[in-house]
């Protein structure tokens, strides 16, 4: 079952494991909403070595303010920033 | 400090070169090997190896070598940690066709 549903407030977890992950350091640490779940997919922290990526990860689109996102951001502050985020990478706020 | 491939608000990386360019030949070989590759036909690796293959570049030859650059880098050391090719065969053809002009 999925930790997390659309709406639900998720801080990024912080961290720069040695091998292949997904995660931007831009994005880390930041307070978003969960937008969507797409399902669950192989995880490709394991894929991208050969492994079978097995268990899959939930993965979901997460919701930012850019103006949280970037300390000077210049836009509106009605811009969003969507991004694809393994459920792993979330903790919840 | 992020690794080199993970460049989100880098404000040294510069504007973006938004300016639309053709794909030269070599390029476009070098998306249809990784097609290949990568296809459940031939399933000899994943687009994910791909990607750690890149962000294991050298991070000073990283920043040399244009996108599909990168790619074939990382396809010729996939192939070779593979077992499926060997440096010496990937440099002897590289040797053999240095000559000839597509």
């Amino acid at each position: 079952m999925p930790k997390f549903k659309p709406g639900d407030r998720v801080r990024i977890r912080v961290g720069s494991p040695p091998g292949h992950f997904r995660t931007p350091t831009y994005i880390q640490g930041k307070i978003g909403t969960i937008w969507t779940l797409y399902g669950a997919f192989r995880n490709p922290e394991s894929l991208a070595y050969g492994g079978d990526g097995l268990p899959a990860q939930f993965l979901y689109c997460v919701c930012f303010d850019q103006t949280q996102v970037w300390e000077k951001y210049a836009g509106s502050s009605q811009d969003k920033l969507l991004i694809d985020i393994y459920e792993h990478w979330l903790e919840p706020v | 400090m992020p690794r080199v491939h993970d460049r989100g608000g880098w404000p040294e990386a510069g504007p973006i070169n938004k300016a639309e360019h053709d794909y030269s030949l070599w390029e476009k070989r070098t998306d249809a090997l990784l097609v290949l590759l990568t296809s459940p036909q031939k399933n000899v690796m994943r687009v994910d190896e791909l990607r750690r293959a890149i962000e294991s570049i050298e991070p000073e030859k990283y920043e040399k070598l244009s996108y599909y650059e990168r790619w074939i880098t990382a396809i010729e050391a996939l192939m070779i940690e593979k077992g499926i090719l060997t440096r010496e065969e990937i440099d002897r053809r590289v040797e053999e066709l240095s000559g000839r002009v597509d």
